[in-house]
């Protein structure tokens, strides 16, 4: 039987909030265990949460950038269950009336554009983290991330392979890190996702009993849990079995998902809304002024690059990935050919970066610097090749590419004089091959260039080495 | 609705509580009257009328996003029945 999935995701987003969502405790990451809570956030009796108006802020904004319709009137709601992590024994979240409903984001996947319908984005505040590894009879709980304020973008079950899965992911990240409202840090748990998956025979309509997923930390391991979760299922219907409705956990080390028991079976968060916390309303002056806040979003950046630029829309993709990028790209591409400027970029500078795990802000070499170097290339003052080990020279030092080829001479050779003389040279040391070549052996022209290029120091003129030895040679 | 001792277990269930058979009884018999009681208020016809979810004409109360000094670790942990060093300790959660 031929079977087809169907996935849906559930993000939570970290708001890039300074203090908590309901209280002035700080969000930093990776302070001393509990040493950032208070009595709200750990549910001390008599307390009142007040929320942060930021938060709201970050999420109309989020909502506006995926298309989604911003509810004039919202309010929070209590979901109840009992856990470590969560002090009060409810968890303060969105049920009826979330800040967004609807909405969608548009992504490429193997050269198709692919849109996954939104069910919904709500606010809710993080729980602590349970810590089991390495102690006997017993867990820990940090509550420092109580009450840190989280997004959770809800996605239509639109999504039908594991590459859609984290190509979705990854176009929510870079939305996200547009609208600087979640940094999308991954592994320190800003950015976090469960997967809904289940299978289905083609054809049939009805969705199939769905597994949850949790814990995958990367977009790498998003697709790696899925696609695991598609094989077990289907070897189980294959086998005569069923699926059961139940959450699972990833683990990366040994590539499977484990069944997570213990777990309440079958949930009732006997959901109300929250006496504490009066309704939000986002007035059309309030919604319109978080508008004016969005920069320009990635989509529309992309369609400018390729129109404003004329590069290809795989690499105005890649040049607007991250804002940052986008802004080095543009402030090269003001300087020198925009075609060049990519090239380099996505080449040269985007290796030296991974080579350092470091982010594009971080690079050392400014736009200016690398569009000098590109401007000597345009102007036939160096040749390609030449101009790689000037990028290597100035890419660290902060050196201007004139500077550098000044003082190592490395200025292309275009005389016709000197380069006919290398090329004598070459001809008088290689005497049989000269006479081969003659003979027909049209193959060895590339040994020549070779030589020529090798003798010059790598500084000649390639096009013209290439028609002055086609001239010497016949 | 005649509220049963099934789902008198169910609700104490869910909110963790502990009693005995007797009181069940008892509790079973008290929620029904108090929620028979309450029932009265479903012959009033509230047809066309939003359910209140706050009753008061208050709405968008915010703070604004600025840090405040939180507990310190020993106040913040004073209160757990159990701790270890920096953390609170919790009967083991996963196996």
């Amino acid at each position: 039987m031929k079977f087809e999935t169907v996935i849906g995701l559930e993000v939570h987003a970290q708001l890039k909030t300074k203090s908590k969502i309901f209280c002035g405790c700080s969000t930093q990451f990776g302070s001393a265990p509990n040493s950032q809570t208070c009595q709200v956030c750990i549910g001390m009796p008599g307390v009142l949460p007040v929320l942060n108006r930021t938060a709201i802020e970050y999420i109309v904004k989020t909502g506006l950038a995926m298309n989604c319709r911003i509810s004039p009137y919202s309010r929070f709601a209590r979901k109840n269950y009992f856990y470590p992590d969560l002090p009060k024994g409810y968890q303060i979240s969105q049920y009826e009336l979330p800040v967004c409903e609807g909405g969608h984001v548009e992504f490429m996947v193997d050269g198709q554009l692919k849109k996954v319908g939104l069910t919904r984005i709500h606010l809710e505040e993080d729980a602590g983290k349970n810590l089991h590894e390495g102690i006997k009879d017993a867990s820990h709980v940090d509550l420092n991330r109580t009450g840190v304020p989280l997004m959770e973008i809800v996605s239509e079950p639109d999504i039908r392979t594991p590459e859609e899965a984290a190509e979705y992911m990854r176009k929510l990240r870079t939305i996200l890190r547009y609208i600087d409202v979640c940094d999308g840090n991954m592994e320190e748990g800003s950015l976090r996702c469960d997967a809904n998956v289940s299978i289905r025979p083609v054809g049939q309509k009805e969705f199939g009993t769905r597994a949850e997923l949790k814990n995958m930390n990367s977009f790498k391991n998003v697709a790696k849990a899925i696609e695991y979760e598609i094989r077990r299922q289907t070897q189980l219907i294959e086998d005569g079995g069923r699926v059961i409705q139940e959450t699972r956990l990833w683990d990366a080390n040994q590539g499977i998902t484990i069944s997570m028991r213990g777990k309440e079976e079958a949930h009732d968060y006997r959901y109300f809304p929250d006496p504490d916390l009066v309704p939000i309303e986002v007035s059309s002056s309030w919604l319109e002024e978080i508008r004016g806040t969005l920069p320009e979003l990635p989509d529309a950046k992309k369609d400018r690059f390729v129109s404003q630029y004329g590069i290809p829309e795989y690499d105005a993709m890649v040049l607007t990935e991250s804002r940052q990028m986008a802004d080095y790209y543009e402030r090269t591409a003001a300087l020198s050919q925009p075609k060049l400027a990519s090239n380099w970029i996505m080449g040269d500078v985007m290796r030296e970066l991974k080579n350092d795990g470091a982010e594009i802000e971080d690079c050392p070499l400014t736009p200016e610097n690398l569009s000098g170097m590109l401007k000597l290339i345009e102007d036939n003052t160096i040749s390609g090749k030449i101009a790689k080990t000037v990028f290597e020279e100035i890419y660290r030092s902060g050196k201007t590419a004139e500077d550098v080829v000044r003082e190592k001479g490395l200025v292309q050779i275009t005389d016709d004089g000197a380069i006919i003389k290398v090329i004598e040279e070459v001809m008088a040391a290689n005497p049989d091959k000269v006479a081969d070549y003659r003979s027909g052996k049209d193959k060895l022209f590339g040994f020549f260039v070779g030589q020529v290029m090798k003798a010059s120091g790598g500084k000649a003129n390639p096009a013209k080495v290439n028609d002055l030895l086609r001239e010497k040679l016949s | 609705m005649k509220i049963t001792v099934d789902m008198v277990e169910k609700v104490a269930a869910l909110g963790r509580l502990e009693y005995s058979a007797e009181e069940n009884e008892t509790l079973t018999r008290q929620l029904d009257g108090i929620l028979t009681y309450v029932e009265k208020l479903n012959e009033l016809d509230t047809t066309g009328v939003e359910p209140t979810s706050h009753v008061l004409p208050i709405s968008n109360v915010f703070r604004d996003d600025v840090p405040r000094p939180s507990l310190s670790q020993d106040d913040a942990l004073g209160n757990a029945p159990d701790r270890a060093g920096e953390f609170y300790r919790v009967p083991k959660i996963i196996e």
